[in-house]
């Protein structure tokens, strides 16, 4: 990571896995008694959502209280916003009162890296439009590693909305990045006009795909970004999409579930399937954390970059 | 710790250079059984003991004065009867796991790498294991390190044992002192008092200990 955390196409192999490995470290301290360690004490982070989110905010605020940062909270309903204030002016005056690391989410592409050029401070995209979500991209990545050791070879669908889905474009990135198989299963209609940079395989049948899965990964129906017709109704999209029980059962009994919340339950997931020890997403959640707090450590942390490059000492030599 | 900051330490890179060997592996084990009588004699036994290695260098420390600590109580306690346990280190934990109270001594290990003060001076990444297998509440706590610097590492420690428990003591063993103290910290038990300057290098392993210097490549 250059300082910035903007993007997940930004990421290579090795910049992940870095990233996966500090996760592993930070889930350690997550499960201590006390789990808070001085590591950042004495920065600042704040938290600029530009549109709702719960566990996502919560997480990086938990994140960076876990490792001692001070967390500015600031929520556009509250604030200047409001008035008409321009993204920059914001920037502006949160940076003028002293802070590290910015964590921003917006409903449109490409604010973080607006931010980015504007702000003097390291910036983490915790969202953008239908862009990219990195930090879920890992945390994912981190529950899929941490159940089958690695994701090399495995077979992931992600099934649903991939059109209006920052979720999938970064998790596509990632897991592909990671050496998985990825599948898109969606109605034509919620797939992208192309999948160009991406080496993935695209089917329209979630029945004939589901048996050949290790990870079955729903996207949330976003009824929010859909403005015109996109499928018949919902109670179709779930007839041919929705994973069901019925369903659940003809996939491998090795296989796991995955969504990164909030759940449609009854839409994209039955409720059954959602409270089915094979679905992982308080897994998800609880991961999210460490692996916030590995990427606040990296970029507020000493890098490795950041101080020059660290010749491994030849031991042998001696 | 020992091995990591010489890596992450300024000049970073290099190669180290042994100049001379100051202990052999004979030295490092009759120092490592001194070290474990004292801990004996100091804590009246190793019902109450856990030690814990500190990443990297402490751990292999760590784990070779457990061995010996079990080997002697086994040998004190069973003198007489059964004198075919007086086996290695691991024999004594296995027999532990049959419930003999005050046979197994848990060994932890700590990465400091979070609790450091110096971090923004050189790079510090969390890299290495924390496990801490039992509580601490209590316990007397003995820090195992290869090599006792600045202090700012066993200072570290101190921060983060306390996030694991209130240990009843804690107690400082180091292979090597090699002086140049920055804090007010001193071992409770140390296998060589070595004089240094402050750009010298030691390296600690089970079979020797050596001094040298980082040799820019």
């Amino acid at each position: 990571m250059n300082g910035n955390l903007l993007s997940t196409s930004d990421l290579d192999r090795e910049g992940i896995d870095e990233i996966l490995e500090v996760a592993d470290r930070m889930a350690e301290i997550n499960s201590r008694r006390i789990p808070r360690v001085p590591a950042l004490r004495g920065r600042t982070v704040v938290s600029l959502f530009f549109e709702d989110s719960t566990r996502t905010r919560i997480s990086f605020e938990t994140a960076a209280k876990r490792l001692s940062a001070d967390v500015m909270g600031f929520s556009v309903g509250t604030s200047s916003v409001k008035k008409g204030e321009s993204v920059r002016d914001t920037i502006e005056t949160i940076e003028a009162m002293g802070v590290d690391a910015i964590v921003v989410r917006h409903g449109s592409s490409g604010v973080p890296e607006m931010v980015a050029r504007w702000a003097r401070s390291a910036v983490v995209n915790a969202g953008d439009g239908w862009h990219s979500h990195p930090t879920q991209a890992l945390l994912d990545a981190y529950t899929i590693r941490a159940r089958f050791g690695s994701l090399e070879g495995l077979r992931i669908g992600i099934v649903g909305d991939v059109l209006h889905s920052r979720v999938a474009r970064s998790d596509i990135e990632v897991f592909t990045e990671l050496g998985a198989r990825v599948t898109l299963v969606a109605p034509p209609t919620l797939l992208p006009p192309s999948l160009e940079p991406w080496e993935v395989s695209v089917s329209h049948d979630l029945d004939e795909v589901l048996p050949d899965l290790d990870v079955c990964y729903l996207l949330r129906m976003q009824r929010e970004r859909m403005t015109e017709a996109l499928i018949p109704s919902l109670r179709e999209y779930t007839a041919l999409y929705g994973l069901t029980a019925r369903r659940l059962a003809n996939m491998e009994p090795t296989a796991v579930v995955m969504h990164p919340g909030p759940m449609n339950r009854g839409v994209e997931i039955a409720d059954e399937v959602a409270e089915s020890p094979r679905a992982l997403v308080t897994d998800q959640v609880a991961n999210g954390v460490a692996v916030r707090m590995a990427v606040l450590y990296l970029l507020l942390g000493p890098g490795r970059d950041a101080l020059g490059p660290v010749v491994e000492l030849a031991e042998e030599a001696t | 710790m020992a091995e990591r900051e010489r890596r992450m330490t300024r000049p970073y890179g290099g190669v180290f250079v042994a100049r001379a060997e100051v202990m052999n592996a004979e030295e490092v084990g009759r120092a490592l059984r001194r070290m474990a009588h004292e801990i004996l004699e100091h804590n009246g036994g190793i019902h109450n003991l856990v030690l814990i290695g500190l990443q990297t260098g402490g751990v292999t420390v760590a784990g070779a004065l457990a061995g010996v600590l079990a080997e002697i109580e086994g040998l004190e306690d069973h003198a007489g009867e059964a004198p075919d346990e007086a086996g290695s280190g691991e024999e004594q934990h296995d027999d532990a796991d049959d419930g003999a109270p005050g046979h197994v001594i848990p060994v932890g290990t700590l990465d400091v790498a979070l609790y450091r003060d110096d971090i923004g001076i050189r790079p510090v990444l969390p890299e290495e294991v924390t496990d801490i297998p039992v509580d601490l509440d209590g316990a007397d706590v003995v820090l195992v390190d290869d090599v006792l610097f600045t202090g700012r590492t066993i200072r570290a420690a101190l921060d983060a044992l306390v996030d694991f428990g209130r240990p009843r003591t804690i107690q400082l063993a180091v292979m090597v002192d090699r002086g140049h103290r920055e804090l007010p910290i001193r071992p409770d038990y140390t296998g060589k008092n070595l004089p240094t300057r402050r750009d010298e290098l030691v390296n600690v392993t089970l079979d020797s200990v050596q001094i040298g210097e980082m040799a820019k490549q």
